[in-house]
């Protein structure tokens, strides 16, 4: 898992493929990270995700689930028309605010 | 019969083998030219069907998984097969976020993305036999014909 920690945000650069082989990967990697560094807000991106199923889907409910409990929230930025759709069809976006790039 | 192509893959149900799957779907439906989109759709049916066998048919033990796949016309038909633990209740299971297994961050949205992305979803389980899941694509649904002139 590619990620990077500033303070108590963490942001996970998503891989190109986003299904349940990876998404084991980044969920265990995650939560270790979320543990140690204290995290309180997840940035999802997408730069280079090209696929999304459920099973990405349910990284971020999950991931989401956690950073709530501890008053936290995720956001998602770079996601392409595809992404969006599968987001909001699972209705992700409701608890995850998708940030449009900043040029 | 014309027009009509037909392949079929047996794989291990291992999670490494899901982009296998979706990929070598995608390709044998090249044929059909297909729009980026309806390639997407497909291989995140195939990605959802194959993860289900996987992870809720065989629970994580190596058997095989089988594609059927078959083009007719405009039309994509393909079949995903495991002989795994079976569906109790497979209307159940078919309702949106419905998961058996919320611990390990299921969403369970595998058949409503399966539902949406494809033109017909039928789901045949057997308690102990194992599921098949069947699904039709049409290609080019609502797109202007191209006919290309043989030179």
């Amino acid at each position: 898992m590619k990620y990077q920690v500033q303070e108590n945000c963490l942001t996970i650069f998503l891989p190109k493929e986003l299904d349940h082989h990876n998404a084991e990967e980044i969920r265990r990697e995650a939560d270790y990270v979320i543990e140690r560094s204290h995290i309180r807000y997840i940035i999802f991106d997408f730069e280079e995700t090209k696929f999304c199923d459920s099973s990405g889907i349910g990284v971020i409910m999950g991931r989401y689930k956690r950073i709530y409990m501890l008053g936290g929230e995720v956001c998602a930025v770079h996601t392409n028309e595809r992404m969006k759709k599968m987001l909001t069809m699972s209705g992700v976006t409701k608890i995850m605010q998708i940030y449009e790039e900043e040029n | 019969m014309e027009n009509t192509n037909e392949m079929q893959l047996i794989f291990d149900s291992r999670s490494s083998n899901e982009s296998f799957a979706r990929v070598t779907v995608a390709a044998f439906m090249t044929s059909l030219n297909p729009t980026v989109e309806e390639v997407s759709d497909v291989k995140t049916a195939v990605s959802e069907a194959v993860t289900n066998a996987i992870i809720h048919g065989y629970e994580n033990e190596v058997h095989d998984i089988f594609i059927r796949c078959r083009t007719l016309e405009r039309s994509l038909y393909i079949e995903i097969e495991d002989k795994g633990k079976g569906i109790e209740d497979v209307e159940a299971a078919m309702e949106p976020l419905f998961t058996t297994k919320p611990d390990l961050d299921r969403s369970g949205m595998g058949f409503s993305f399966m539902e949406a992305f494809m033109d017909e979803l039928k789901v045949e389980s057997e308690p102990g036999k194992g599921t098949v899941v069947r699904m039709k694509k049409i290609i080019g649904k609502g797109r202007k014909l191209w006919t290309v002139q043989s030179l």
